[in-house]
């Protein structure tokens, strides 16, 4: 069996929190990520689901390099990808790209395209201005520009065709994984179908590697091959996408999916479980003492594991 | 016969570029709302959903403005109606709730006054009285600890808690009328759906009528009784809202409802492509000439 593209092992990132005492005392960390561990194969689309604060954008940031990592292992074909030993900013860009949520944030509105798409090229070594000027078509006709439109700035497109840019920029480079971070959240629903649809057709294409992370589950139950579910720093449950969403385990993954508003639902009621009323007691957390549901961050979570349950679905129980 | 609570009558809105050239928002918009009934409006940005709302709450600001129709609101004309008469009939018949809950709440106050607020100015009650009545209301919207709530600024609150806080004002004064403009879009689901449910519970429970803005179709369909679609200005189709889920018939809606992932449809059918709205409509110029409003049967729908 090949090694996996990529690995992650007991990936922890905690945030100093200033305040405390004189002299630092009772200085607190925030544990944002707690020992997290997941593979991503060739061609697969792994997605992180979980809500505000449970950690899914860091763990993003950490694979990206952006975010040191407070403890474990971050692998890429085998070869440490953060911590000491890991690659400069430069080959990690060939490793890993991202697409980001706001596609007009996220461009520099003084570049054209071009100036955008070439810059990474440029800084890889590739200086033959026929050849950029090859790739930047080639990539544009990929993801449904054309050519011509090269010479434009982000303001003369449309918010999908924005994002459709941001996807191009993503690949120029030829990265064998995308970390998308909710790449359609900020469209309009007609736009949201192009860019999903899009997104699909370019992973079997040019074989990528996808780490979606989103909050919205009907597109992750749509494009992934395995599912994560994070909830305060830790996967509660993680499964292919027909386990995940046909049947959900854990208490939270099933209050999630409860609580997605989708219209065959909410027409037969009765074909959808119950939102759960108040979230049940999570196995190996402490939880903050003013009566409300959220779990204390600043103290890392009492030992719990994750246990098998079949194929490769797995769900978070406390150890006995 | 029953009549309607809200009637817009071919509302027409324009923004005005300049002197003398204006560009239409709203073509002739007419839609009714009946006592108690939940109303949504879908549609993508720049449909005209939201300049709709505000048109009835009497809050377009230059450059926009009404160039035509009806707003009747219990057979009143709100476009006629004298600044003052509107001021009094908003926030206490008419009430709104928005998107950003940050943004609509004042941060220099307590969330406690700024309920208490509504009693003083629409019901003439004295500060103490009415801060009690905001701690209730507080309760009713179910905020934890609505005592010690009532004390906290808006930034002391988590997202979910200041919508809440948004919802307890809009329904203190038991409004016929609640404008909810896209009001979950900026939270997490666990929390939307609790919010939604409470929007529903409450309304259902005063008896008021609510028009609902969103772009999410599952949204809408938790909520609403009857769904009316926009687009470019236009009502493109009105059906009851199951009817409309189960057999659109604008070609618009079909393609906006064609191009959501539905929930279980891949374990089902197993994965299909989306549809790609421009590849079913030919030409979207020529999509808002044709329109279905399902004909309604008006003593029918209200008991």
């Amino acid at each position: 069996m090949t090694a996996p593209l990529l690995q992650v092992d007991d990936l922890h990132v905690r945030f100093p929190i200033s305040g405390g005492g004189l002299l630092g005392t009772g200085r607190r960390a925030l544990h944002a990520v707690n020992g997290i561990s997941f593979e991503l194969a060739k061609g697969e689309c792994l997605s992180i689901v979980g809500e505000s604060g449970c950690g899914k954008s860091t763990t993003a940031l950490s694979i990206l390099g952006l975010q040191e990592p407070s403890e474990g292992m971050i692998r890429f074909r085998g070869q440490p990808l953060a911590g000491p030993g890991a690659p400069g900013r430069m080959d990690r860009a060939k490793a890993v790209q991202m697409v980001f949520q706001d596609p007009y944030a996220s461009l520099n509105p003084r570049q054209s395209v071009r100036t955008s798409l070439a810059a990474p090229l440029r800084l890889h070594g590739i200086t033959a201005a026929s050849e950029i000027e090859g790739r930047i078509e080639a990539m544009l006709k990929n993801v449904g520009l054309t050519p011509e439109q090269a010479g434009r700035y982000p303001h003369e497109f449309s918010g999908g065709q924005r994002q459709r840019i941001g996807i191009a920029r993503a690949l120029i480079l030829e990265p064998e994984i995308v970390v998308l971070d909710e790449p359609v959240s900020a469209l309009d629903v007609s736009i949201r179908a192009q860019i999903i649809n899009l997104l699909l057709d370019l992973q079997e294409k040019l074989s990528l590697s996808y780490l979606m992370i989103s909050h919205d589950l009907s597109v992750v139950e749509h494009m992934s091959d395995r599912v994560l579910v994070m909830y305060f720093g830790e996967i509660v449950e993680e499964g292919g996408w027909r386990e995940i969403f046909e049947a959900p385990t854990h208490p939270y993954t099933r209050r999630l999916i409860a609580a997605i508003p989708d219209p065959d639902a909410a027409l037969n009621s009765a074909a959808k479980p119950d939102l759960y009323p108040t979230m049940p007691q999570l196995v190996g957390r402490s939880f903050v003492s003013d009566g409300s549901t959220a779990p204390d961050v600043f103290t890392a979570p009492a030992r719990s594991e994750l246990i098998e349950i079949g194929g490769n679905h797995r769900v978070r129980m406390a150890v006995a | 016969m029953t009549t309607p609570l809200l009637d817009i009558r071919d509302l027409r809105l324009v923004v005005s570029l300049g002197r003398s050239a204006h560009h239409p928002l709203l073509k002739g918009v007419s839609f009714q709302i009946m006592p108690g009934e939940a109303y949504g409006l879908v549609g993508e940005s720049g449909s005209g959903k939201s300049v709709t709302s505000l048109a009835v709450m009497g809050l377009l600001k230059r450059p926009l403005a009404v160039s035509g129709g009806e707003i009747l609101f219990k057979g009143q004309n709100l476009l006629a109606l004298p600044k003052r008469e509107m001021r009094r009939l908003r926030g206490n018949r008419i009430a709104m709730i928005f998107q950003e809950p940050m943004t609509a709440l004042n941060p220099l106050s307590t969330v406690g006054r700024q309920i208490a607020e509504m009693f003083v100015l629409h019901q003439g009650k004295s500060w103490g009285e009415a801060e009690k009545l905001a701690v209730e209301a507080l309760g009713n919207v179910r905020v934890p600890n609505p005592d010690r709530r009532a004390k906290n600024y808006p930034h002391q609150m988590s997202g979910g808690l200041r919508q809440r806080v948004m919802i307890a004002m809009a329904l203190a004064c038991s409004p016929d009328l609640l404008i909810a403009d896209e009001p979950t879009t900026a939270l997490d689901v666990t929390v939307q759906a609790e919010v939604l449910r409470l929007i529903k519970e409450l309304c259902a429970a005063r008896g008021t009528a609510v028009l609902f803005i969103s772009h999410d179709l599952g949204v809408i369909a938790s909520i609403c009784q009857r769904v009316g679609v926009m687009y470019s200005g236009c009502l493109v189709e009105e059906n009851e809202t199951r009817a409309l889920f189960e057999g659109p018939r604008h070609e618009y809606t079909r393609g906006l409802l064609g191009a959501l992932p539905r929930l279980g449809s891949r374990s089902e059918h197993g994965r299909q492509r989306l549809v790609d709205i421009d590849s079913i409509i030919s030409d979207r110029s020529k999509l808002t000439e044709s329109r279905f409003i399902a004909p309604r049967d008006l003593e029918g729908s209200q008991p």
